[in-house]
C-alpha cells in the first residue's frame, strides 16, 4: 500500500491551470498545488430574517481577495447563517452577497466550507471523502491533499478509526482538493482538544502560505482569531461591532500586542 | 515435567473444542437407543439413523433436490417480487414527501393484516398453483423492506446530504453515494427480518396446498405415516433458514465493513 502511495506520489500530477512558478515549488518540498486565485468577498446591507426574527442586520463588509478575518461574537448570533448565506446555501433577506464581485447564485466549487464536525461519509475511505466530488483524476488529485495536510499514509483508512484531528484535516483536505479561492471556517476547531488545536493552527498556516486563498474564520476563542488572522471582526446584535487590523502573515503582533488585542476584542463581544 | 504441561495444554484444548458437543451427540445417543430397543415408537419419533436413511434414499432418487429446488424457486422470486416492490415504494415515500402522503398511511394499514390470514382468498385466486405461494411469499417479506428501507433514507443525517450539496454532487450522486449507503444498514436489517417471513410463509402455504416442495413432502409423507421423512423435511427447512441467515450476515459484513460495530466481526472472520 505505502508502496502504491509513493509511485502515486511520483507521478506527474495533472494540474488544471497554471505551473507553479520556480520560487513557489521551491517553497514546496511536498505536494506542488498551484496557487488559488483568491476571491474578493463583499456584503451589502445584507440582512437574514428568520420567522420575522432578523439575525443580521444590515451587514456592510469588504474582505479583499486572499485576506485572513476571523469574525468572533455570541452563541446564536447568526455566525454560521452568515456563512451560509456567503457559500449559497441560503439567500438573504434583503442586500446583497458578492463574491468575486459576483452576487452569489449558488454553489460554487471555488468556495469552500468547512463544518464545524467533519461530516465524513462514513462508508467512504479517506482519500473517497476528498475525491467526494469525483470527475476525472480525482483519486490523484484526494491523494494530493491528503498529503497536503500530512495523512498520505492514511488514505485508505475508513473515517472511523481516525481521531478528532485526523477527521478534521481530512475535512480540509476534501475543501483544499477544488483549490479554492475563499475557504469559510465555522469553527472547525471547536471540539479538539488545546495540542491538537495547535497543530492544526500551524497546519491552516502553511497551507494558507502554499495555497494563498482568502479565508473567513468563525471562531469562539478570541486567541485563536488573533493568532491566526489578518483581521478581526466581532459580530453583535447583527452588526459588526469591531473591526480591528492585526496585521498579514509576515507582521504578526509580539506578545504584548496580543494581549492588548484580545483584551480589546474581549470588551465587545 | 514441561513436557507433560505441553501435553496437558493440548488435551485441554481439545476438550474445550469437544465440549459443547457433548450433549448433542449424548441426546442423539440416547435417542437412537430409545428407537432401537423400541421404548420410542418411530410413529412418534423414528430414529436418527432412520432419518439419515431417508435423507440418503430420497437424494439417490432425486425426490429431495426436486422439492428443495422448488421452494428455494419459490422462495427466492418471492424475496424478488416482495422485496424489490417493498424497496421501491420505501424508496419512493423516503425521498418524496407527496409520495409518502399519498401511499403511507395505505400502507401501514394494510401492514396490519396478517398475510397468512389471507390464505383462503389467496387459495380462491390462484388455486394452488405457483402464483398463490409467491404471492403470499412476496406480501410477507414486502413491508418489513418497505418499513425498514423508508425508516433508513428518513434517518440518513442530514449534515451529510448538507455537506454533499456544498460539494456540487448532482441527485444521482446524492443517492448513490449518500443516501442509499447511509440506509444500507436498516435496510439490510430488514432484509435479514424478512428471509424469517419468507420461510415461515413458505412452509405454512406448502402444507396447505402444494403438488411439490418441503411443505408438500412432509404433508405427504404424513398421510403415509412417514415420520422419518417428516423429520427430514423440518430439518431441511431449518438447514435452508440458516443457510439464508449466514448469507445475509455475510452479506453485511462485506456491506457495511465502514461500520465499527462490525469490525471485530471481519477481523475474527477473516
Ligand atoms: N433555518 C433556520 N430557521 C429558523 N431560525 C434559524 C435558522 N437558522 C438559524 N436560525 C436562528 O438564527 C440565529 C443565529 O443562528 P446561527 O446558527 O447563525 O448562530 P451562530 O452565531 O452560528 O451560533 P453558534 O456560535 O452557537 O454556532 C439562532 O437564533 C437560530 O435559532
Ligand atoms: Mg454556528
Amino acid at each position: 500500500m505505502t508502496a502504491l502511495l509513493q509511485a502515486l506520489r511520483r507521478l506527474p500530477l495533472p494540474r488544471s491551470v497554471a505551473v507553479p512558478s520556480p520560487s513557489v515549488t521551491a517553497a514546496l518540498p511536498r505536494a506542488s498545488f498551484e496557487r488559488a486565485r483568491p476571491l474578493e468577498l463583499r456584503l451589502d446591507g445584507v440582512v437574514k430574517e428568520f420567522a420575522g426574527r432578523r439575525v443580521l442586520d444590515g451587514l456592510d463588509l469588504t474582505v479583499p481577495a486572499g485576506q485572513f478575518v476571523a469574525v468572533v461574537g455570541r452563541s446564536g448570533g447568526g455566525k454560521s447563517t452568515l456563512m451560509r448565506l456567503i457559500v449559497g446555501l441560503d439567500r438573504p433577506s434583503g442586500g446583497r452577497v458578492l463574491v468575486d464581485g459576483r452576487p452569489v447564485s449558488g454553489l460554487r466549487p471555488d468556495v469552500r466550507l468547512l463544518f464545524q464536525d467533519p461530516r465524513l461519509l462514513p462508508w467512504q475511505r479517506a482519500v473517497g471523502n476528498v475525491g467526494i466530488a469525483r470527475g476525472p483524476g480525482w483519486r490523484e488529485r484526494a491523494l494530493a491533499a491528503l498529503d497536503d495536510v500530512g495523512l498520505a499514509d492514511r488514505a485508505e483508512e475508513w473515517p472511523s478509526v481516525l481521531s478528532g484531528g485526523q477527521r478534521q484535516r481530512v475535512a480540509l483536505a476534501r475543501a483544499l482538493v477544488s483549490n479554492p479561492g475563499l475557504l469559510l471556517l465555522d469553527e472547525p476547531f471547536g471540539a479538539l482538544d488545546a495540542l491538537t488545536r495547535q497543530e492544526m493552527h500551524r497546519l491552516l498556516r502553511r497551507i494558507r502560505e502554499e495555497h494563498g486563498f482568502g479565508a473567513v474564520l468563525i471562531t469562539h476563542d478570541v486567541a485563536e482569531a488573533v493568532a491566526l488572522a489578518d483581521r478581526v471582526l466581532v459580530l453583535r446584535e447583527g452588526k459588526i461591532a469591531l473591526d480591528l487590523d492585526i496585521g498579514g502573515p509576515d507582521q504578526r503582533p509580539d506578545e504584548s500586542a496580543v494581549a492588548a488585542l484580545e483584551a480589546r476584542i474581549l470588551r465587545d463581544v | 515435567m514441561a513436557g507433560g504441561g505441553k501435553g496437558g495444554g493440548v488435551v485441554r484444548r481439545a476438550g474445550e473444542q469437544l465440549l459443547p458437543w457433548l450433549l448433542p451427540l449424548g441426546l442423539l445417543a440416547v435417542w437412537e437407543l430409545a428407537a432401537a430397543t423400541g421404548w420410542l415408537s418411530a410413529r412418534v419419533l423414528p430414529a436418527p439413523s432412520d432419518i439419515a436413511l431417508a435423507f440418503w434414499t430420497t437424494l439417490l432418487d432425486g425426490s429431495l433436490p426436486r422439492h428443495v429446488a422448488v421452494s428455494a424457486e419459490r422462495a427466492v422470486k418471492g424475496l424478488l417480487i416482495g422485496g424489490g416492490l417493498g424497496f421501491a415504494l420505501g424508496f419512493l415515500t423516503g425521498a418524496l414527501k407527496p409520495a409518502e402522503i399519498l401511499l403511507d398511511s395505505s400502507l401501514q394499514m394494510l401492514r396490519n393484516v396478517p398475510h397468512l390470514a389471507i390464505i383462503p382468498m389467496v387459495i380462491l385466486w390462484f388455486g394452488i398453483g405457483e402464483e398463490a405461494k409467491i404471492f403470499l411469499v412476496s406480501i410477507g417479506v414486502l413491508f418489513p423492506i418497505y418499513l425498514n428501507t423508508f425508516h433508513g433514507i428518513r434517518s440518513v443525517d442530514r449534515g451529510l446530504v448538507e455537506m454533499a450539496r456544498v460539494y456540487g454532487l448532482g441527485t444521482a450522486a446524492l443517492y448513490a453515494r449518500v443516501i442509499l449507503p447511509g440506509a444500507l444498514p436498516s435496510i439490510l436489517l430488514g432484509v435479514r427480518y424478512a428471509l424469517g417471513i419468507m420461510w415461515l410463509t413458505l412452509i405454512v402455504a406448502e402444507t396447505i396446498s402444494a403438488s411439490s416442495g418441503i411443505g408438500y413432502m412432509t404433508m405427504n409423507a404424513r398421510e403415509f405415516l412417514q415420520t422419518d421423512l417428516v423429520l427430514l423435511g423440518i430439518i431441511v427447512y431449518a438447514l435452508l433458514g440458516k443457510l439464508a441467515d449466514t448469507l445475509t450476515r455475510w452479506l453485511e459484513r462485506r456491506a457495511l465493513a465502514w461500520n465499527p460495530s462490525f469490525h471485530t466481526a471481519l477481523e475474527t472472520a477473516s
